[in-house]
C-alpha cells in the first residue's frame, strides 16, 4: 500500500518535472533564456502584492469555471461550450445592468439582479447544447464549440451595433457602467472580496454536491455507465441536463463576476479562456476541492505572470497556454503509466 | 457559364484542398477506430511550422516535410497514450488542441508578415486548355493535384483492396479482425501517424499556398481543425462524401464572400461564424435519426407517414465505425 502511495507521489512530481523540461526546450528553440523566463513569470505573478491580487483576480473565473466542469465531467459530460457560457453570462449581466442603470432601483439590488440574469445566460447556452445532446445526437463537443463561436459573434455584433459607445463602437467594448455598480473592491486593486467569495464557495459547494449527496453519486453512476445507471431506475437524461444547467450556470455566474467585478462593461474576449482551463483543471485534479483549488491557483500565477514575457523578453504570453497544455498532457500519460504498472503487479502476484 | 463563376469555381478547388487532406486523413484514423481531436490545433502548429521552415530554407517541399512529421508525431501520442496507455482519447486530443495552438502562436512571432516563398501554379499543358474543365482541374498549383488524387486513393484504398478490408474491420469489429490475423493495436498506431501526417500537410497548404504566410492569431486558421472534424461526421467516413463536404464548406465559404457586398447589415465577423451554427445544423440534421425518441415517436405514426420520414432519416443519417474510441485489448 504504502510502496503504491510513493509511486503517485513520484509519478507527479516526475509529470511536472516533463512538463518544465518540455517548456525550456521549447523556450532554447524561440532562442529565449528559459531561466529568465521563468523567474519574469515568477516576479510577474508573486512578486509583489499589486500582481498577487491580479493573480487572485484571474483565479475567481478560474475557479468558477472548474466549480462547474467538475458537475459535467462527473455526468460524463464534455462542456467544451462553457467558454460561451461564460460568454453569454457577461452579455446577460450587460443587458441587465443597461436596463437597471437608469431605474430607481438601489445599485446592490441591481448588482444582485444582473449577477441572476448573468447565471440565466449561461445556463440558456448551456441547454442549447444539452438540448442538441440529449434529443438531437449532437456531441456535446461539437454542439459546444460550434455554440462557443456564435458566442464571440454575438458579442462582437452587440459591441460594434446596438450597444457601442457615443459615437463610434471599439474593440475596447461597450461604455463604462457608472461606479455604484461595480462590485466593492479591496483599495486600489481589482480584486472584489465578493467575487472571491463566490469563487471559493463554488468549490466547496459543488465538492460536497458530488461527494456528500445522493445527487452527486446518482450523477457520477450516470457519468461512469449511463445504461446501468438508467436500468437502476436513474433518468439519466434528467441527470444529464441537470449537470449542464448546473455548469452553464457557474459559467455564467463567471461572466457575471468579470461584468460586475473586474470590466465593468462587456469586452470582445470577455471569456478569457477561463472555460478550456477549467476543463484541463478538471483533467488534473481527479474531482478532489483541494487539488482543483490549488491547480487553479496555479493556472492562474501562469496567467498572469506570462503577461510579463511580451512586455520584458518580447515573447508571446502563450507560453503559459505551452506549460499548462504540457503539464495536463503528461499527467494524464504518468496516469497511464501507474496504472500499467500497477495492472503488471496485480497480473505478477495471480501467476 | 462565365468566366467569373468559372474562376470562382476554380478557386473553391484550390481552397478546399487542405481541408479535403484534413478530412480524409481523420477519417481513414477514425475508421481504424481512434479519434484524434487534435486536429484544430495541429493545422495551426503545422501551417506555423512548415512556412518557418521554407522561409528559413528557402524549400518549400522542406516545409511540407516538416508539416507532416510534426503531424505524424503528435498524432502518435494520441495513440500511444489511448492504445498503450489506456487514457481518454478525448482528454488527450482536447488538451494537444489547445496546447499545439498556444505552441504555434509562441514560436510563431519571428516570422510574423513576413513574405516567405510559396508553392507555384503548375498548369499542365495541353489538358488546361479544354474548355472549362481545363481552367477547373488542370490550371492550379501541385496541391491540388495531390487533394483529387488522395480522394481516388483514399476511396479505392478503403474499399477496393484487402488493406483497406481490414482497416475497415479493426474499426467495426476488431475482435473479429483480430481473429483473422489482424494485429489490431500495430494498424490503429500506424493510420493514426498516418492520418495525422496527411491532417500536418493540411498546415503548410494553407500557410504556403492558400492563405500564404503566417500571421499568428489573425491567420484566421482557428476553428479550420473543428470544422474538418465535423466534416467527417458528415461525410458518413467516407473519403469521397467527406470531401463533397470539404468543397461543400468552401462553396459556402465564397458565397459568403460573394454576397457580403450585398448585406451590409451584416458584420463581417458574424458572417465568419456563420459556418459554425450551420455544422451545428448539420449534424443535428445527419444524427437525429440515431435518437431514441425519434425511433419512439415515429413507432407512434401512421405507417405510410412513418415509412417516408424514417426513409428520409435513413438516407441521411450517417453512422460511426462501431468501435470509434473504444480500446481493444487482445486477451
Amino acid at each position: 500500500m504504502k510502496q503504491t502511495r510513493w509511486l503517485d507521489y513520484g509519478l507527479r512530481v516526475l509529470a511536472i518535472v516533463i512538463a518544465l523540461l518540455f517548456t525550456t526546450v521549447v523556450l532554447l528553440l524561440a532562442n529565449a533564456n528559459p531561466i529568465e523566463a521563468f523567474k519574469n513569470i515568477i516576479v510577474g505573478s508573486v512578486g509583489s502584492i499589486g500582481k498577487f491580487s491580479d493573480v487572485m483576480v484571474a483565479w475567481v473565473p478560474l475557479l468558477l469555471a472548474t466549480a462547474g466542469v467538475l458537475v459535467t465531467f462527473s455526468a460524463g459530460l464534455w462542456n467544451i461550450g462553457m467558454e460561451g457560457q461564460i460568454t453569454l453570462g457577461a452579455i446577460f449581466t450587460t443587458w441587465a445592468l443597461r436596463l437597471l442603470q437608469d431605474s430607481a432601483l438601489p445599485p446592490f439590488l441591481s448588482i444582485i439582479l444582473g449577477i441572476i440574469a448573468g447565471m440565466l445566460g449561461g445556463m440558456l447556452w448551456a441547454s442549447l447544447v444539452a438540448l442538441l445532446r440529449i434529443y438531437g445526437g449532437v456531441n456535446e463537443i461539437f454542439g459546444g464549440l460550434g455554440m462557443n463561436f456564435v458566442a464571440t459573434a454575438l458579442t462582437i455584433w452587440l459591441i460594434f451595433g446596438p450597444w457601442k459607445r457615443p459615437g463610434v463602437g471599439s474593440m475596447s467594448g461597450t461604455e463604462q457602467f457608472p461606479e455604484t455598480l461595480w462590485l466593492p473592491m479591496f483599495d486600489s486593486s481589482r480584486l472584489s472580496p465578493w467575487s472571491l467569495g463566490v469563487g471559493i464557495v463554488a468549490l466547496l459547494v459543488v465538492f460536497f454536491l458530488l461527494n456528500g449527496t445522493t445527487f452527486g453519486l446518482k450523477l457520477k453512476a450516470v457519468g461512469k455507465n449511463p445504461r446501468s445507471a438508467f436500468m437502476m431506475g436513474i433518468p439519466t437524461t434528467r441527470y444529464m441536463m441537470v449537470a449542464f444547467l448546473l455548469c452553464g450556470a457557474f459559467a455564467g455566474l463567471a461572466g457575471a463576476m468579470q461584468v460586475t467585478g473586474v470590466y465593468h462593461r462587456l469586452i470582445p474576449s470577455i471569456s478569457s479562456g477561463y472555460g478550456f482551463l477549467g476543463l484541463m483543471v478538471g483533467m488534473l485534479s481527479n474531482y478532489q476541492a483541494i487539488a482543483a483549488g490549488i491547480w487553479t491557483l496555479f493556472f492562474a500565477i501562469l496567467n498572469i505572470g506570462s503577461i510579463q514575457l511580451p512586455i520584458v523578453m518580447k515573447l508571446d504570453s502563450t507560453l503559459s497556454g505551452v506549460l499548462q497544455g504540457a503539464l495536463v498532457l503528461s499527467v494524464l500519460l504518468m496516469e497511464g503509466v501507474r496504472q500499467k504498472m500497477l495492472r503488471k503487479r496485480q497480473g505478477g502476484s495471480h501467476g | 457559364m462565365d468566366n467569373t463563376t468559372l474562376i470562382g469555381l476554380a478557386g473553391i478547388l484550390a481552397s478546399a484542398a487542405p481541408l479535403v487532406f484534413a478530412v480524409i486523413g481523420e477519417t481513414l484514423t477514425e475508421r481504424a477506430g481512434i479519434t484524434n481531436l487534435s486536429l484544430n490545433g495541429l493545422i495551426l502548429l503545422t501551417a506555423m511550422a512548415g512556412f518557418g521552415a521554407a522561409v528559413s530554407t528557402g524549400s518549400v517541399l522542406l516545409g511540407f516535410i516538416v508539416g507532416a512529421v510534426i503531424g505524424g508525431f503528435v498524432s502518435w501520442l494520441v495513440a500511444f497514450s489511448s492504445i498503450s496507455l489506456k487514457q481518454s482519447q478525448v482528454a488527450v486530443g482536447f488538451v494537444l488542441a489547445l496546447m499545439c495552438r498556444d505552441l504555434s502562436y509562441f514560436m510563431g512571432t519571428p516570422f510574423v508578415g513576413l513574405a516567405g516563398p510559396r508553392v507555384s501554379p503548375l498548369p499542365i499543358p495541353l489538358l488546361m486548355d479544354i474548355p472549362i474543365l481545363g481552367t477547373l482541374f488542370f490550371n492550379q498549383d501541385l496541391t491540388v493535384y495531390a487533394s483529387i488524387l488522395l480522394i481516388i486513393f483514399a476511396y479505392v484504398w478503403l474499399f477496393k483492396t484487402r488493406p483497406g478490408l481490414m482497416l475497415q474491420g479493426i474499426g467495426e469489429k476488431p475482435a473479429a479482425a483480430f481473429v483473422r490475423g489482424a494485429d489490431v493495436n500495430r494498424l490503429r498506431y500506424l493510420y493514426t501517424i498516418i492520418g495525422g501526417a496527411l491532417v500536418g500537410l493540411a498546415g503548410p497548404m494553407y500557410s504556403l499556398s492558400v492563405k500564404a504566410g503566417w500571421k499568428g492569431t489573425l491567420s484566421g486558421l482557428d476553428g479550420i481543425g473543428w470544422i474538418a472534424l465535423s466534416i467527417v461526421i458528415f461525410g458518413g467516413w467516407s473519403p469521397l462524401r467527406g470531401a463533397i463536404g470539404a468543397y461543400l464548406f468552401g462553396l459556402l465559404q465564397w458565397l459568403g464572400l460573394v454576397l457580403q457586398p450585398n448585406l451590409p447589415n451584416i458584420p463581417s465577423q458574424v458572417l465568419q461564424v456563420a459556418p459554425f451554427p450551420l455544422m451545428i445544423l448539420t449534424l443535428l440534421i445527419f444524427n437525429i435519426g440515431n435518437t431514441e425518441w425519434v425511433d419512439r415517436t415515429l413507432a407512434g405514426l401512421p405507417e405510410d407517414v412513418r415509412r417516408v420520414i424514417a426513409r428520409i432519416l435513413r438516407a441521411l443519417r450517417t453512422t460511426p465505425p462501431a468501435s470509434l474510441g473504444v480500446p481493444f485489448d487482445n486477451e
